[in-house]
């Protein structure tokens, strides 16, 4: 059943590209179907799942002659990535109902990505992997290429060319792979299960093959795709690039390169400064991604390289939390992919959708004299509550998720730990400037409106208090340019912050199946007896 | 499955939250629909003082589930006689800080919403017994506190606002690395469990031997998780130097926010020395006992000596918060002192202990009530609200004056009204466990006196300014709004054993507990 969420999408882009081409608001409809479909399959699915165990989707064999297998499964991890996909795709078309240039080739290409994401998320047999994962690639350059702004063609080329470095990385270490095995597959299971792999091997084929997907997960020096990349696309594209596009690095990081070289994590022989084995590099480096992506954010003046860079940054978050090699760490890491993936949508919905498309300018200064908190109340709403949910306020997803990374971390690098405090605070510090300068500031230019000017007047006897003519607010807003917010973006707005409150109030719902997909034999050789 | 009332106490304004939002332009249906479920919860908080057992310090009305296994964290809820305090008196003040807020205009279904969800803060953080889940609560409750200040605060608001979030963040942020060290070491953050921990004096001996491996951790560690944990709530309360944001805070907030901010949200500082600080941290606390009570004798002295020299009302009450709330800190610290179960101290402890839930309440109901009058002069006057504007409202508002003279004399601590009980409690039991710190805070005493009777001198008596010839009195409406507060503090004044009865137990276990 979940296998059909790969071929609903693909179907849906299909059928967008039959269309007739004056039918846009069609398109919109049918792209909606299309991915509710999809979503609500993933979300059935998802709390079905009950066992904890891997269960097979489908498996018949495709090459057979390399031993290649058509095979789908899932575990808890790989659900709750699903599920995110599911609802971030539904809010991504809602945030995108107005487009008007070329509309159906839009969807198209959108469906064609969830698709393949679904597809990543859930095959086991590496190849299979492999392939979903390089069709990616292609509708996210012709979404940021053909939709984008800002330097659009650049930011869609160094994506492009970013990811295809990354694959080129991962396929050398899956070639090698195949050939060291000896099994003749590639399918995970079996390869966890069989392959004995030397120590040699592990160390250089885990940093390759773990880079190559890092890359894409915004590691920290390589994450320069990403912010520009975020910017150039258009706000549906860079709702799934950052919401679920990102966490196909990390879930490559986690399920190929961590699960199958587990001993490329294990000391080296010698220490080299006080780095003594890959683990300590790649923690490291999400440390520096952390707080670098942090102080980045700080000073941008443009308001969609803040959350660009703030990606980076909490991309580092679930880089450290892999590495901490404790269940608590690495739960925290996945709870961080879907919170990550749930609250980037939602930035950039409000930078992008709900600000961009009134204003016409991302820029800070020039935003802050619009008095958008009045203008858009909605928007500044929306923003209040996903900056604090993505800064870690408690009652969030992004607390939960950062409180168990650090708890694991901790346990692993107390050092780094107390560097990502700092990260910790400095990301509330930008989120904070960030609100203020777009949202608020043009509010401190005028007059208090309770204390001094619209305080009621009492006259004559005192008794009926006279009300002032309220003060005139509007006059810097670009009114009658303005739409309000439409109720597409309402209930997309609406959908990611509930999500985002459930799992902040009961994280125990995507915790119970992460335990005991951590817990199962394909972790074995990660867990090592270290928890 | 017995009733959760306190889930439904705590959801009960989210509700009216969200129903507060969805009512129309109307602001008059937006403050009726407010009102009728601040009422409502009152009501339930009154119920469930009627069904509760004042004869044990045992948490009453729990609930426990399992909440996040991962990290052993429950959702575990329950009141003692302490935590029913805070409830009632959060179920008082956010009534009256709506009727404060009458005449807001603009924007009135966010603000009235804002109020009640940051009254469901307030439930949550006086019920919950877990650290994830009250610091949830704790740090929730400054979004609406920081919009009430941002959005209709007074012409420097920004400023203050931004001043009064990041100040109480730094705070919270220093408690939560401290939690987050002692569940390192004990994979706990069960309030009462780790406050078992600390009185078999296993609970910092475990930290230190998980914790204490890494070199660049302090050497006395034990010591920094502690005044990681005070510096949270020594700036909630405040806690001099820690105090600096809260007179701008309480300036330009709007009146019906400060009556939130010092009726309820100032107690939630105090509350967390009761429950946490003094229970789970007290050999700390004892180590570094005197720096502490300096602070206190500081707090109390300056802050009065602060509020002689101001001229805005709000101001001037500001500063009478701190130096109200100072009694409390002075009785914790004092409390502190001794341990061991000499039964003359435990006599002095107890009537403290008493002292500082009753200072608690008192001080919320008066300095609501106090503010709700600025509230009214504000609303008569445009917004005018220094001494130097007013003079004989005595002759043209006698009713006014007569009221708000009786909530400042209760603030005063005048025999008869609910203040004087709580002081007198506290100084009882402070004086013999530390004497010199006592006496030098009588001083503090005395310059309130000196304060308050200028403020009535100042506003009441003298000659009447030609604008207030038509300064209305209070409505028919304010006055019967007015009357059950007053009568309240007459009721605690002449009859203390109302609130004593609920807290005698809890005292007398709080003390024990430090008794080893």
């Amino acid at each position: 059943m979940l296998a059909w969420t790969i071929y609903i999408s693909f179907l849906g882009a299909l059928i967008l590209l039959l269309l007739p081409k004056s039918s846009t608001t069609l398109a919109r409809v049918v792209a909606l179907v299309f991915a509710v479909a999809g979503s609500a399959i993933a979300i059935t699915t998802f709390f079905q799942y009950r066992t904890g165990e891997l269960f097979t989707i489908v498996r018949v064999p495709w090459v057979p002659t390399l031993g290649i297998e058509y095979l789908l499964a899932a575990d808890g991890i790989s659900l709750t990535l699903v599920l995110l996909t599911g609802i971030v795709a539904i809010t991504g078309i809602l945030f995108s109902w107005n487009i008007e240039h070329r509309t159906k080739e839009f969807f198209a290409f959108y469906l064609l990505l969830i698709g393949s994401v679904y597809g990543v998320f859930l095959s086991f047999d590496l190849f299979l992997l492999f392939v979903f994962y390089e069709i990616v690639i292609i509708p996210k350059y012709f979404l940021i290429a053909i939709w984008g702004s800002t330097r659009k063609e650049y930011g869609a080329m160094k994506l492009a060319l970013y990811s295809f470095i990354g694959s080129a990385m991962v396929l050398v270490g899956l070639i090698a792979t195949y050939v060291a095995s000896g099994l003749h597959t590639l399918s995970l299971p079996e390869l966890v299960a069989n392959a004995h792999f030397s120590p040699q091997f592990q160390m250089w084929a885990f940093p390759l093959v773990f880079v190559g997907f890092a890359i894409l997960a915004g590691l920290w020096p390589f994450h320069t795709w990403a912010p520009t990349g975020h910017v150039a696309a258009p706000t549906a594209a860079s709702m799934l690039l950052a919401g679920v596009v990102m966490k196909l690095g990390a879930y490559g990081c986690l399920r190929v390169a961590m699960t199958l070289f587990p001993l490329g994590l294990a000391p080296w022989s010698h220490h080299f400064l006080f780095l003594s084995s890959w683990r300590d590099v790649f923690a490291l480096l999400a440390v520096i991604g952390i707080v670098y992506g942090a102080m980045v954010a700080l000073v941008q003046s443009d308001f969609k390289f803040v959350i660009g860079y703030s990606s980076v940054s909490h991309m580092g978050f679930i880089l450290l939390g892999l590495m901490t090699l404790n269940q608590i760490g690495i739960s925290g890491a996945v709870i961080q992919m879907f919170s990550h993936g749930i609250l980037a949508s939602l930035l950039f919905a409000v930078v992008g959708r709900m600000v961009y498309d009134r204003t016409h300018t991302r820029d800070l200064p020039t935003l802050g004299p619009m008095n958008l908190n009045k203008v858009i109340p909605f928007a500044a709403a929306t923003f209040v509550v996903a900056g604090m949910a993505g800064m870690g306020l408690p009652g969030f997803s992004g607390f939960v998720a950062e409180l168990m990374i650090l708890i694991g971390a901790w346990r692993a690098f107390p050092g780094l730990a107390l560097c990502v405090g700092f990260g910790i605070i400095v990301g509330i510090v930008y989120v904070w400037r960030a609100m203020q300068k777009a949202f608020f500031a043009g509010d401190d230019l005028k007059p208090s409106p309770e204390g001094d000017s619209a305080q009621p007047r009492f006259e004559g006897d005192g008794l009926e208090p006279v009300h002032p003519t309220p003060a005139t607010n509007r006059a810097l807003a670009p009114e009658g340019h303005c739409p309000p917010i439409s109720s597409p973006e309402r209930l997309g707005a609406i959908i990611l912050i509930c999500t985002s409150i459930a799992i902040g109030l009961y994280p125990q719902m995507l915790l119970k199946v992460i335990t005991p997909a951590l817990n199962s034999p394909l972790f074995t050789g990660l867990r090592g007896g270290a928890w | 499955m017995p009733v959760p009332w306190l889930t439904i106490l705590t959801l009960l304004p989210v509700a009216g939250a969200v129903i507060v939002r969805l009512t129309g332009r109307n602001g008059r249906t937006t403050r009726a629909v407010a009102l009728a479920f601040s009422l409502a919860a009152l009501l339930l908080t009154l119920f469930l003082a009627g069904h509760f057992d004042k004869t044990t310090a045992a948490l009453q009305f729990p609930e426990r589930h399992a909440w996040i296994p991962a990290l052993n964290i429950d959702y575990r809820l329950g009141v003692d006689g302490l935590g029913l305090l805070m409830l009632l008196l959060s179920a008082i003040v956010v009534p009256i800080a709506m009727a404060a807020s009458w005449k807001i205009e603009s924007r009135t279904r966010l603000y009235f919403a804002l109020i009640l969800l940051l009254q469901s803060c307030l439930f949550g953080t006086f019920t919950a017994l877990n650290f994830v889940h009250w610091f949830t609560f704790w740090e929730l409750s400054l979004i609406p506190a920081f919009f009430l200040i941002k959005l209709w605060g007074g012409p420097k608001r920004s400023p203050a606002a931004t001043q009064f979030l990041v100040y109480t963040m730094v705070g919270s942020v220093a408690m939560l690395l401290s939690f987050l060290a002692i569940f390192l070491a004990t994979h706990n953050f069960d309030f009462i469990e780790l406050a078992q921990l600390a009185q078999t004096n296993t609970l910092m001996p475990v930290v230190i031997s998980t914790l204490g491996g890494y070199h660049f951790l302090p050497h006395n560690l034990a010591l920094f998780i502690f005044l990681g944990a005070l510096l949270g709530f020594a700036v909630k309360v405040p806690l001099i130097p820690f105090h600096t944001w809260l007179p701008a805070a309480y300036t330009e907030a709007p009146t019906g926010a400060t009556i939130l901010l010092t009726g309820a949200m100032s107690k939630m500082g105090l509350y967390g020395f009761l429950r946490i600080l003094l229970p789970i941290f007290f050999p700390q606390m004892q180590a570094v006992l005197t720096p502490l009570l300096w602070l206190a004798v500081a707090t109390v002295v300056l802050s009065a000596y602060a509020a002689l020299a101001q001229r805005d009302l709000k101001r001037i009450f500001a500063y009478s918060s701190i130096n109200h709330l100072g009694y409390c800190l002075l009785a914790i610290f004092a409390v502190a002192k001794f341990t061991g179960g000499d039964p003359g101290l435990t006599t002095q402890k107890f009537a403290a202990m008493n002292g500082i839930m009753l200072q608690m309440f008192n001080h919320g109901l008066t300095a609501a009530a106090i503010f709700w009058f600025i509230a009214l002069i504000e609303q008569r006057s445009n917004g005018l609200r220094t001494l130097d504007d007013f003079g004989g409202l005595r002759k043209v508002a006698p009713v006014f004056s007569g009221l708000m003279g009786i909530a400042l004399f209760s603030s005063l601590g005048l025999p008869g009204l609910n203040g004087f009980i709580s002081e007198f409690l506290i100084f009882k039991g402070s004086f013999p466990l530390v004497t010199w710190a006592t006496s030098i805070s009588v001083l503090g005493l005395m310059l309130t006196a000196v304060v308050i009777l200028g403020v009535i001198q100042n506003v009441f008596s003298g000659p009447l300014d030609s604008r207030w010839f038509t300064f209305p009195d209070l409505t028919t409406g304010e006055r019967l709004a007015l009357a059950p507060i007053i009568a309240l503090m007459f009721a605690l004044g002449l009859y203390p054993q109302l609130i004593l009865s609920f807290i005698n137990s809890t005292s007398t276990s709080l003390i024990q507990h430090l008794s080893f």
